[in-house]
């Protein structure tokens, strides 16, 4: 295992070293010491590696990963894995605002609290967050899952297009063309598989879904101010 | 963007360090706003006296034999302390209006940051560590205190554009953010009265709470009114004679996090600024909610949460 003490080496060398791994490297499991809630730590990997942060950090955290696995003992401020690829983002406390925003693909799970914006702009990712999220989460989420274990804040899901919001608890309030949807069997598995991977201790069939009403899909004048 | 930062102690084995703690979380915020800084701390007060901290750019000149002008003048005991560009003039209570009249009227290069019992503005152009250093901030010590550093969006980078605010006696602001209504706000605050110095908009958003304070609102209530009549982006810090507040704007997009132990409460735009306090690993941490009203006072129940203080 490499151990890296973030407080002693210093951000760019940080990364500098976990860029230069590429998918054949042998150094494949990493412990980031003191992060002190530095910002952009173990952003823009690229290779399957295992990167585990002792403590909490600041903006964007993981941000633009690809293949890693990046796990933080701790909570994590704005921007989260923004705009993710693939891979593995694991916070063990809360994350801040924009979560997983605009990210393609991969999982990222928030075993506390999400805060405002969570997953705004999703376009593929999964988030799985054991807590609640904040207002305006999901907003123009075009396409992934959103699993909420505990409640939404107001404007779930706002002008999203096609990703799919499960949330167990109660929601504050939807945004414009977000509704309720029904639960067919095809999305219990989904949401099966999604709790699974998140570790979450909930059962699908607590939740409900959410979708677009794919009434902002086209020009209407009735919907002009 | 700008960095805020704020601390109040519950363990008043803490107090000389007060300075020192503050001016650490300033100065790690620096890289949030370079333009200027500036610290309110609430330090000790002697029996039947009031403290105004004034600010001059010519220091040397104005400031020499002010103390006897003034005692001439109020007929009154003044005592003074400079420490670079400002002064703090210790006279009695009963006198605060009086004093600061002759100031206005006849010291014109003399401003006055500051105004209470307990209450100590420094603020100036430069970046946080100049600032705690030209103004021996590490030294104080004090029961509760707040900060700022500013990036400047909406006026000009000056002295008095600086954070933070005094909006009325023992009372003081800091702003992260912008205000869209400040023009037609600060309009309308004039009519009714309200000294405005300055074109900036948390100027506008400070003297909105002294006013709303003077007209019988407290100021939880204050706060709370802030919510509907203030349009923008903002997280307001809030200092009180024997407390600290803090609210977000409802969209709530300028950070903001806190932390709790049984020594203190803390504030920082960012954890980074609070993570050398003592006891922080296990404190308890959080984001203040949107649209919320925060408040923590040593004499008075406190809130962490909607209740108005």
């Amino acid at each position: 295992m490499q151990t890296f003490d973030l407080e002693a080496e210093g951000l760019r060398a940080l990364n500098s070293a976990l860029h230069a791994q590429a998918s054949t490297t042998n150094q494949t499991v990493w412990e980031i010491l003191n992060p002190k809630g530095s910002h952009a730590i173990a952003v823009g990997l690229d290779a399957p590696i295992e990167v585990t942060i002792k403590g909490s950090t600041g903006y964007y955290c993981a941000g633009m990963n690809k293949q890693a696995t990046v796990h933080v003992h701790g909570s994590t401020g704005p921007g989260t894995a923004e705009n993710m690829m693939s891979g593995t983002v694991i916070v063990e406390g809360d994350a801040s605002q924009y979560a997983g925003a605009t990210g393609n693909g991969g999982t990222l799970i928030i075993k506390g609290n999400a805060s405002s914006r969570c997953g705004i702009s999703m376009k593929g990712i999964d988030i799985i967050v054991h807590g609640s999220i904040g207002h305006m989460s999901a907003f123009m989420a075009q396409s992934g899952n959103l699993v909420v274990c505990g409640d939404a804040g107001e404007a779930l899901g706002d002008s999203l297009y096609e990703a799919r919001l499960f949330v167990r608890g109660s929601v504050k309030s939807l945004g414009a063309d977000c509704i309720e949807k029904e639960m067919r069997a095809e999305h219990l598995a989904i949401l099966e598989d999604l709790l699974e991977r998140g570790g979450c201790d909930a059962k699908a069939s607590e939740f409900k879904r959410y979708g677009s009403a794919r009434k902002l899909y086209n020009f209407n004048i009735d919907n002009a101010y | 963007m700008c960095g805020i930062v704020g601390l109040f102690l519950k363990d008043q084995s803490l107090e000389p360090k007060l300075g020192e703690m503050l001016a650490d979380m300033l100065i790690t915020m620096t890289d949030r706003g370079p333009d200027s800084a500036g610290i309110a701390i609430y330090t000790a007060h002697s029996a039947g006296k009031a403290k105004l901290t004034v600010q001059a750019d010519d220091a040397i000149a104005s400031f020499e034999k002010l103390d006897d002008a003034l005692c001439k003048a109020l007929r009154g005991s003044v005592s003074m302390s400079v420490k670079d560009s400002h002064a703090v003039l210790e006279i009695q209570a009963e006198q605060m209006d009086e004093a600061r009249a002759y100031l206005t009227a006849n010291h014109p290069n003399v401003r006055i940051m500051s105004r209470g019992e307990n209450l100590e503005i420094y603020k100036e152009v430069g970046l946080p560590k100049d600032v705690a250093k030209r103004f021996d901030i590490r030294k104080m010590s004090g029961s509760h205190g707040i900060g700022h550093t500013r990036m400047a969006t909406e006026s000009a980078v000056t002295t008095l554009g600086a954070h933070p605010f005094n909006t009325g006696i023992d009372q003081c602001l800091v702003h992260n953010g912008s205000l869209s209504n400040h023009n037609s706000l600060r309009r309308k605050l004039r009519r009714a009265g309200v000294h405005i110095e300055t074109e900036n908009d948390s100027e506008v958003g400070a003297a909105y709470l002294t006013w709303k304070m003077q007209n019988g609102a407290t100021l939880g209530e204050a706060l709370e009114s802030s919510l509907t009549d203030l349009d923008g982006f903002f997280t307001f810090v809030v200092g009180t004679k024997d407390g600290f507040g803090v609210v977000r704007d409802p969209i709530a997009c300028k950070p903001a996090v806190m932390a709790e132990t049984d020594q203190y409460v803390a504030f920082g735009s960012e954890y980074r600024a609070l993570v050398n306090l003592p006891g922080i690993e296990t404190a308890r941490i959080w984001e203040p909610e949107p649209a919320t009203v925060y408040f923590w006072s040593h004499n008075t129940a406190s809130t962490d949460h909607e209740e108005a203080a």
